[in-house]
């Protein structure tokens, strides 16, 4: 069983380096971003005053990068066949207002079964939008840059109309679950979010389908050779309008559970979303020229900027001055894995 | 006997990689206005001294001399300043600009208050002047992207000229040109030679060596084996100096194939580049497909594969009529292409050996669901010892192989799929001697074991001696069909230039 891991992390590894001894290297790369993570949390640690360390604390950090971590999730799928999808956030608004506008149906059903309803459809109407992206850029050659964007724009003004532009007030308490919930609250309190419950169910699938199934390894042939992939018989069209619809799908489910976070269906939800996510995927260590990257490393990537972002608020630092210095460090951890590898190249 | 300085000479170069002694006391000398080939196998240290002569990497001991004055080169730009220049196998020109100022790019003519504009006029009256010198009929105001590779490689010589250059060193810089084309580079190359400019031809082809080369240096394994006059050598002495063992000159023909047809092609046509082409390939059978760059043969593999749209034609396999319309069909069918280009069209370059073999069979290792890795490798291991692929391991990233083992891998992967009916596009392309032969030996194996192969290439003696019958084509349209007795080298060039 674990020689099987390892052979798996190595198919991977071989994916990320192309060199020799990638096993190790792999190893050591995706802990690179690890100890930039680990730095950064000994640092709040201290700074802090063991306040960061805090169980409470560091609950709420998973909470916090729980939407972005599924969306980015989508999105690493996506980048690894060498494509971008921008309409993450557009979707995000469009699923929330259509899921909060369902479960605040007077049908005379149970409104558990209303949550389920808006959650299912917030779900499908992101799967629709990848879908309608995928198509595009499979069946026309529209970049997927171009696609996305046009995307981007068509859900972001479709959540606007759906709400005339008002947000989606006056939802019942039993929809704060998905956001706002806690895992067997009645029995063990609050310890365990829900939304980090569905990060973590999604993250494991997206990474055994990842690393497992074919359909992973076609993403990585696709992402590393097109024209190869397709003259050994792959189906890429197919595979790419999955990877677009998987990626919307996502987003969906994370629109709603912004939505039950935020307690509204708000049309203006998920804006610059798309760059967290991609900035937390790029951070994991996933190549923007395809072929290259794995779910644990997006993981860590979104810890990293929900780490950053954790610590400046505890810090008292004003947002305006918290979105330079995350910045800064993003582009700070990146160049420093990059002159970590090169170091590791020479020896 | 008069002693001419060396316009470049480079004495005792070493360089070590992480695990590889690329270079070992290297010691070449290149006298002016001589065309001086550099010979060997692929990883005998010929791209790594070209490296270290452009600039791009330095190496660890040596010494090089310019003209007999000792220089260090710096970088790219300080080797163009020095007077060498690099044509690379592939070139490196910004497509959508023009001829001209691609040759002066980074240098471009100003004018106007501190040369703040681009003097267009001036750029474009000198390149036409370099144009002319290389008698070449070229626009200098043609968008680059849209020339061909052999008039690309055109605006890099004058590129090189325009730097004063004083050697030129190209790497392998026919395998992507026509007959004709080469011909007219040739003709370049004896222009450059006699205006006193020193060449440093790098080459597979022993046709062209002896063509052109005055001296001959052969490298194996990062060392100089030696240098000598082209006059004082023969085809047997180089290969045998490239691989340090006798390599058999005969192609090793396989044993007459069976009469049972395996595939029949009727009236294939793509209009504008495959017209009405029929063929038969019988169990066992080697078909040979030759013809000039750019007569159809690939577009007419890649048809029969599925990965490229026919207008009208049928297929049949073992008799029965077959609907192919991607390469997946053609793959289920039991056919397989193994392209001319591996790195672009053959090979996921980053991913493992083992991953490779199994990419176009990938579904038959699912077990609930999962990949089952371990007999996905152990398949994967089967085809590695069978073909003798030169491997560390299974994980190894397919890149870090040598062209021959690559090739093995995407024929592994066939092999692994069962098919039955293999099309080999330039098969030997790119690889060196030694393992040419292995590859031919494979072809006859696999022809002998019942295997349908179809065998595109260029290289007419590889053609002739390796079909059973031979193909030729001629602008999109099968021109003849010849028997090995019929298959002279002169026949061949007849029927490929558009005789009948």
């Amino acid at each position: 069983m674990s020689a099987k891991q390892t052979s798996t992390s190595a198919t991977q590894g071989a994916v990320a380096r192309g060199g020799r001894g990638f096993k190790l290297r792999e190893l050591l790369s995706s802990h690179g971003m690890l100890s930039v993570l680990l730095l950064m949390v000994i640092v709040l640690a201290v700074t802090t005053k063991g306040l960061f360390l805090s169980p409470d604390n560091l609950i709420n950090v998973l909470r916090q990068i729980s939407i972005n971590a599924i969306i980015a999730t989508g999105m690493t799928f996506v980048i690894i066949t060498g494509g971008i999808d921008l309409s993450v956030g557009s979707i995000v608004a469009l699923a929330g207002v259509v899921g909060a506008s369902i479960v605040k149906l007077q049908l005379g059903v149970n409104v558990w079964w209303l949550v389920i309803a808006a959650t299912l459809v917030g779900a499908l109407i992101g799967a629709v939008a990848g879908l309608a992206n995928g198509f595009s850029i499979t069946r026309f050659a529209v970049p997927p840059f171009v696609a996305t964007l046009a995307m981007m724009t068509v859900a972001r003004g479709l959540s606007f109309i759906y709400t005339g532009g008002r947000p989606v007030w006056g939802l019942p308490v039993e929809f704060n679950a998905l956001g706002r919930g806690y895992v067997l609250e009645r029995l063990i309190g609050p310890v365990f979010p829900v939304p980090v419950l569905i990060m973590a169910v999604v993250m494991i699938a997206a990474h055994i389908v990842l690393s497992k199934t074919t359909f992973g390894r076609y993403v990585y042939a696709i992402g590393g050779n097109r024209e190869a992939a397709r003259l050994a018989g792959i189906d890429v069209r197919r595979v790419e309008l999955s990877v677009y619809m998987l990626s919307g799908l996502l987003s969906g489910l994370a629109g709603v559970m912004l939505a039950s976070r935020l307690a509204s269906g708000q049309p203006n939800a998920g804006v610059m979303y798309e760059l967290d996510a991609i900035a937390a995927t790029v951070v994991g260590g996933t190549s923007l020229t395809g072929g290259v990257g794995r779910i644990s490393g997006t993981l860590i990537g979104a810890l990293i900027i929900g780490v950053i972002r954790n610590g400046l608020n505890l810090a008292g630092v004003e947002s305006y001055t918290q979105q330079v210095v995350l910045g800064t460090v993003i582009l700070g951890a990146v160049l420093l894995d990059q002159l970590r590898r090169k170091l590791q190249a020479k020896n | 006997m008069a002693v001419e300085t060396p316009i470049l000479e480079v004495e005792g170069i070493s360089k070590a990689f992480p695990g590889v002694q690329a270079l070992k006391d290297v010691s070449i000398a290149i006298l002016p206005g001589e065309v001086h080939a550099l010979v060997g196998e692929n990883g005998a240290g010929k791209s790594t001294l070209i490296k270290i002569l452009a600039g791009a990497i330095k190496a660890d001991t040596g010494v090089i001399r310019i003209r007999g004055r000792q220089v260090t080169i710096d970088s790219p730009q300080h080797a163009q300043a020095l007077g060498i220049s690099i044509i690379h196998q592939e070139l490196n020109l910004v497509p959508y600009l023009t001829v001209a100022a691609n040759i002066y790019l980074g240098r471009e003519p100003r004018r106007g208050a501190r040369g703040a504009f681009i003097d267009e006029k001036t750029m474009h009256e000198r390149a036409s002047a370099l144009l002319r010198e290389l008698r070449v009929e070229l626009d200098p105001g043609e968008q680059v992207g849209r020339l061909s590779v052999a008039r690309q490689q055109i605006v890099e010589i004058a590129k090189a000229l325009s730097f004063n250059a004083a050697v030129i060193a190209m790497d392998e810089p026919t395998s992507a040109l026509t007959h004709a084309e080469q011909e007219r580079l040739f003709g370049i190359v004896r222009k450059l030679k006699s205006s006193g400019v020193s060449v440093l031809y790098i080459s597979h082809r022993m046709e062209e060596i002896f063509e052109l080369a005055d001296r001959v240096t052969v490298m194996r394994d990062g060392q100089v084996v030696g240098t000598a006059p082209i006059s004082a050598v023969s085809r047997a002495d180089l290969i045998r100096m490239m691989v340090g063992r006798e390599v058999a000159q005969d192609y090793p023909r396989p044993a007459p194939p069976s009469r049972e047809e395996i595939l029949r092609v009727e009236g294939l046509t793509r209009r504008g580049v495959v017209e009405d082409a029929s063929l038969t390939l019988h169990k066992g059978e080697i078909l040979g497909i030759t013809g000039l760059v750019g007569a159809g043969r690939t577009e007419l593999a890649r048809m029969i594969f599925g990965a490229d749209p026919a207008d009208s034609g049928t297929i049949y396999l073992e008799g029965r009529p077959v609907v192919i319309r991607s390469p997946s069909d053609a793959i289920r069918l039991g056919i397989a292409l193994l392209t001319e280009d591996r790195k672009r069209q053959g090979l996921v370059l980053g991913m493992p050996v083992y991953a490779n073999v199994s990419l176009a069979t990938l579904p038959s290792f699912v077990r609930r669901w999962f990949v089952d890795e371990g007999s996905e490798r152990e398949a994967a291991q089967r085809y590695v010892e069978e073909l003798r692929i030169k491997t560390p391991s299974l994980n190894q990233a397919v890149g870090n192989l040598s062209g021959g083992n690559q090739q093995k891998t995407v024929l592994a992967r066939w092999l692994l799929s069962r098919a039955r009916v293999l099309i080999f596009d330039e098969p030997t392309r790119g690889i060196d001697v030694g393992a040419k032969m292995e590859v031919y030996l494979l072809m006859k194996r696999l022809a002998e074991e019942g295997y349908g192969i179809i065998m595109i290439s260029s290289e007419l003696p590889e053609v002739l001696g390796m079909s059973h019958r031979v193909l030729v084509m001629y602008k999109g349209r099968i021109q003849a069909e010849l028997t090995p007795q019929q298959a002279t080298a002169e026949a061949v060039m007849h029927y490929a230039t558009g005789g009948s």
